[in-house]
């Protein structure tokens, strides 16, 4: 090979934009059965803003089960503990967050977030090296490890907080919408579609833009080549895997906030939800992930609005359809 | 033997606890007074049958389905909406059953058949996802289903409590439709459970267990392995409505809690992996312990709890709460899967001494 062949630019892989105008295509399309152009805005604000929410819980597990093949069905668990960790800064500062004013009320949300990211990776290092280091490599101990995991995460939950709904509140300043004519977006829904946004331009850098994502995306390819060049992928994947589960624990206090009420029974909503978008955007892709968390919200919001009584069955038409078209997912980039 | 299928417990000890069991089973309309006795013993039969037809999947085929209940569930409705708009009569008894086991039977060759065209990991996920998205269709279809509330109805005239078979004076035991409810759960429980046990140990279940040691070798001589995991599928969803349909007749009752909901989903997994995966006899063990560690070790959890509370210790009460006894039970599944794998079942036949009758893998 000569340094001249060296420096050619490497060929191009080919962009397969179809999936991506997958989500504009539908949000199209529903424009004249949706009728009002103003509750067309509505609907696509609170689509992106469930989608966005959805996208940051699943990242993690996606990219969990690309990497190392492990089919972490306790998932929802790390979203749980998320929310029910926030509760803990929440409600002794219930006057900051009452307080009408965007700063006072950031301050105190901002550092509950970090907690629940913290305790939820910290919970994924416990997991990865308790439940799922033992069982490397068999899909139906993983599924039986994790499971059993989720059971006890979440009686675990009812045995320290007990088992009622807990109220959390959305701060003042954060109530209400913005109003543009006859358009009304909510002013959580706005920050919620910005702190997914920023988490996916985030992961998406460290993925295309560091060694780190180099060997990641690396490993989601061919386990056994980075092995090979001497790369403890291992670590990687517990690093990858505690970062999922922050990330979850993040999107739990979100979710909690949206709802505005806290139950360790929420995690078992959200797998069901997390696990069609990761198999509609395909095992192990970030960008598949997004597509298919907004896809699904849109979904649950457009058909929510349309024909209510499809709410849920709705997603699994999704993703019957999706799977029809391909078998893999929107994006295959796992060899398996 | 015959009636085992030439697949015995191979322990003395299991042989031993079975056969206590199903003795304890048999006699529990006489031994143990109470309808709280016949309830447990009701829901341990239906069970063992629901259990060991989920082995059918997770032990011979190691594919995980998280849709049994919904299975499970479409019998229990079926029934309960046949007898609840038809009258209590045989008729919609009939109607019940030739409605809800095709119906099952159909579904499971439907997501068998679309999980055929994704991937094989996929299939624990989207039988979670369908399994789940019945349920809200269940809760939602209210003018079929009765909504949240369920449905609750008469029995025909013979399975009622009222109708006395034979009366006390002749035996000194009184024998009434409530009792022969019971013995039909159990006979019906025991013959599926014996003809699950044919299914296994006939050339298909062999074929069966070649697929979950390797799918891809068993292929390779020629077995149309996407034939017989949609059989297994298809088997095991009619032995599972068939066991809804008993729960419901006992209960007189079907709704989401009893029947539909993803907690009994993971019971279920808990009773086949704490009986032991691959042996069928795993699920009578399996069933037996969970059911009367729910009914039982709850009163004993509510007598630790208040003497931890009274003690001043922190954090166990809650811990030792009688509504916290699947923690306990969950830590139990989590150590079965790590370190007996095979249930107690498979300990029990490991420690008998022949080691090789023991499991394969």
């Amino acid at each position: 090979m000569t340094e001249l062949a060296a420096n050619d630019p490497l060929p191009k892989p080919k962009r397969d934009i179809a999936p991506i105008l997958l989500p504009v295509a539908l949000a199209l399309v529903v424009i004249p059965l949706v009728g009002s152009p103003s509750t067309w805005l509505t609907l696509t604000a609170a689509s992106l803003a469930m989608g966005m929410m959805i996208f940051i819980m699943a990242s993690g597990l996606t990219l969990v089960f690309g990497l190392m093949d492990v089919l972490n069905f306790g998932h929802g668990a790390f979203i749980a503990v998320g929310a029910y960790v926030a509760t803990l800064v929440l409600a002794p500062f219930a006057a900051s967050i009452q307080a009408d004013s965007l700063w006072t009320n950031l301050a105190v949300l901002a550092p509950a977030a970090l907690l629940s990211m913290a305790v939820s990776g910290a919970l994924g290092l416990i997991v990865e090296r308790v439940l799922i280091l033992p069982v490397y490599g068999q899909h139906l101990k993983q599924i039986l490890m994790t499971t059993g995991g989720l059971i006890v995460a979440e009686q675990g939950l009812y045995a320290l907080w007990g088992p009622q709904i807990i109220p959390m509140p959305l701060p003042t300043s954060l109530r209400g919408s913005f109003i543009f004519g006859d358009v009304a977006i909510a002013k959580y829904r706005v920050l919620a579609t910005l702190i997914g946004l920023a988490v996916f331009i985030a992961i998406q850098l460290v993925l295309n833009r560091t060694k780190l994502g180099l060997l990641i995306r690396a490993g989601v390819e061919n386990r056994e080549m980075v092995e090979a060049l001497g790369y403890r992928i291992r670590r990687l994947f517990l690093g990858v895997f505690m970062t999922g589960s922050a990330l979850a624990g993040l999107g739990g206090v979100m979710w909690a906030l949206y709802r505005e009420q806290v139950h360790a029974s929420m995690s078992d909503d959200l797998t069901v939800l997390i696990f069609i978008v990761v198999i509609i955007g395909g095992l192990g892709s970030i960008g598949g992930c997004f597509i298919g968390a907004i896809l699904v919200a849109m979904v649950a919001n457009y058909g929510g609005f349309l024909v209510p009584k499809l709410a849920l069955v709705s997603n699994i038409l999704l993703m019957v359809a999706i799977l029809m078209w391909r078998p893999r997912g929107l994006y295959a980039v796992t060899s398996r | 033997m015959m009636i085992l299928s030439g697949d015995p417990p191979r322990s003395r000890v299991l042989t031993l606890v079975l056969v206590l069991i199903i003795l304890a089973l048999a006699a529990t309309p006489f031994l143990f007074p109470g309808a709280k006795a016949l309830n447990v013993a009701a829901k341990i039969c239906v069970f063992a049958a629901l259990v060991a037809s989920y082995d059918l999947l997770l032990g011979y085929t190691g594919s995980v389905s998280f849709a049994h209940t919904m299975f499970y569930g479409i019998g229990s409705y079926a029934i309960a909406i046949a007898l609840y708009g038809m009258g209590p009569n045989w008729a919609a008894v009939a109607t019940g059953i030739v409605v809800g086991l095709p119906l099952a039977a159909l579904l499971a060759l439907a997501i068998g058949l679309f999980s055929l065209r994704v991937a094989a990991i996929f299939f624990a996920m989207i039988t979670l996802a369908v399994a789940s998205a019945f349920q809200v269709l269940a809760s939602q279809l209210s003018w079929l289903t009765g909504g949240e509330d369920g449905r609750s109805f008469q029995l025909p005239e013979l399975l009622r409590p009222g109708t006395v078979l034979i009366s006390k004076n002749l035996f000194g035991f009184e024998v009434n439709g409530r009792i022969l409810t019971y013995y039909l759960v159990f006979a019906i429980s025991a013959v599926m459970i014996l003809a699950l046990l044919r299914v296994v140990n006939s050339p298909f279940g062999r074929v069966l267990q070649a697929i979950r040691e390797n799918r891809f070798r068993a292929e390779a001589l020629g077995f149309r392995t996407v034939f017989h995991l949609t059989y297994a599928n298809c088997l095991a969803a009619l032995v599972a409505a068939s066991a809804g349909i008993l729960n419901a007749l006992w209960l007189r009752y079907a709704g989401p809690d009893t029947s539909l909901s993803f907690s009994i989903m993971l019971d279920i997994l808990l009773m086949v992996v704490i009986g032991g995966m691959g042996t069928i006899y795993g699920a009578i063990i399996g069933a037996t312990i969970f059911i009367l560690a729910q009914n039982y070790l709850q009163s004993l959890m509510g007598v630790a709890s208040k003497a931890a509370s009274e003690a001043g210790l922190p954090l166990l009460p809650g811990l030792l709460h009688p509504d916290r006894w699947l923690l306990w039970l969950g830590l139990l599944f989590i150590a079965s899967v790590y370190f007996f794998p095979t249930g107690v079942v498979g300990r029990l036949r490991n420690r008998g001494g022949d080691k090789s009758a023991g499991t394969s893998h």
